[in-house]
């Protein structure tokens, strides 16, 4: 029997650690996210909806993300992560980067008004799921998820867990850009500067 | 004869072994996963909705944890679909009915038995894949280790043999 055998677990045990450890370095610097799924209704126009604004109480459906491209935000109070991205959305609509649609998911309305009155509202509307129907028909596993909409009303983009600068500029302003929108050629542009 | 004896005996002791890890992989292969149902607390009225429920939410995977089903998960999307599942099932939809739902929304991903196309062709053939790779690998090793009747010594080896085991190693 050939030395060089032995040494064969060894070289396959170093592949596989090799292996996992540059999947692990990938999670870390975000590159990879095991989490993040690809939406199954990419390319697909936002479900259709009636649901009430939080502000107003009217029923408004699909035709708010439609004309321009838009964020379709999923956020509850009772979500830890959506703290954390909040003044990040501010920061997108004080700088008029994109129109950002709220979708308050599993809520109540009193929680999330005093939320937006206490730490600013970047949503030019805040649709209430309060069953979370909406959230069903989307294929939403929690909150916060992000849909980018193009200005046909077609997702064009779903990112599962909080926005910030990082994912902004990696994830979200690329496709904006590739959507060879105007609006898009401007976000890339605002949120260049730091 | 225990493991750590036929490893000592080159011979038997690999075809031991290699027995022994067969029948230890087709333990693994018979202790199914105790089924853990999470509990609901609006039980469906009719015996056969309740089966079908039960058979649905073992084979569907909650979106949010990936690696429990529907029927273990204690997140709160996968409350939300057993409830839908059971609202669906009440309103008579067909099973096919309902994962069509489900996979609309959540992609194939959410089902464990994905349709068999070229996307999926490796989850389906790897596991035969890797069970024959190890048929091969164990009918090679007791191929090779037949047991032979060992050659005997002529005289002067055992002569050798005896002083390596009297004398004492130097040091």
């Amino acid at each position: 029997m050939s030395r060089w055998r032995l040494f064969l677990p060894l070289v396959l045990f170093l592949a596989l650690a090799a292996f996992f450890l540059y999947v692990q370095l990938r999670i870390q610097d975000g590159d990879y996210d095991p989490q993040n799924m690809p939406s199954a209704l990419l390319d697909r126009p936002v479900p259709a909806f009636q649901l009430p604004e939080l502000h107003s109480g009217e029923l408004v459906g699909s035709e708010l993300v439609a004309g321009k491209p838009a964020l379709l935000n999923v956020w509850a109070t009772w979500c830890p992560s959506c703290v954390y991205e909040h003044p990040f959305l501010n920061q997108l609509r004080e700088q008029g980067v994109i129109a950002i649609i709220g979708v308050n998911y599993k809520d109540e309305d009193a929680a999330a008004r005093r939320w937006l009155s206490e730490k600013g509202d970047p949503y030019t509307a805040v649709v209430v799921d309060a069953d979370g129907r909406l959230g069903l028909d989307l294929g939403v596993t929690g909150a916060p998820e992000t849909y980018l909409v193009d200005a046909s009303g077609r997702i064009r983009l779903r990112y599962q867990g909080p926005l910030d600068e990082r994912v902004w500029q990696t994830v979200f302003a690329p496709r904006l850009q590739a959507m060879g929108q105007a609006a898009g050629m401007a976000a890339g542009k605002t949120v260049e500067q730091p | 004869m225990t493991i750590a004896a036929s490893l000592a005996r080159p011979g038997v002791g690999t075809a031991a072994t290699a027995w022994f890890l067969l029948w230890l992989a087709a333990g693994m292969l018979m202790a199914s996963p105790l089924a853990r149902a999470a509990i609901d607390v609006d039980e469906l009225e009719s015996p056969e909705l309740r089966a079908r429920y039960h058979a649905l939410i073992e084979e569907l995977r909650c979106p949010k944890c990936q690696n429990q089903n529907l029927a273990g998960s204690d997140a709160p999307i996968a409350t939300d679909l057993r409830q839908e599942l059971r609202r669906q099932l009440r309103a008579g939809q067909s099973d096919a009915q309902i994962l069509d739902f489900l996979v609309a929304r959540y992609g194939e991903f959410i089902s464990y038995r994905p349709p068999f196309d070229a996307r999926t062709a490796l989850l389906w053939l790897g596991p035969a894949l890797m069970v024959g790779a190890g048929a091969i690998v164990i009918i090679v090793l007791l191929r090779r280790h037949r047991p032979r009747a060992s050659p005997a010594l002529s005289a002067a080896e055992r002569e050798r043999l005896h002083r390596l085991l009297e004398e004492d190693p130097p040091q």
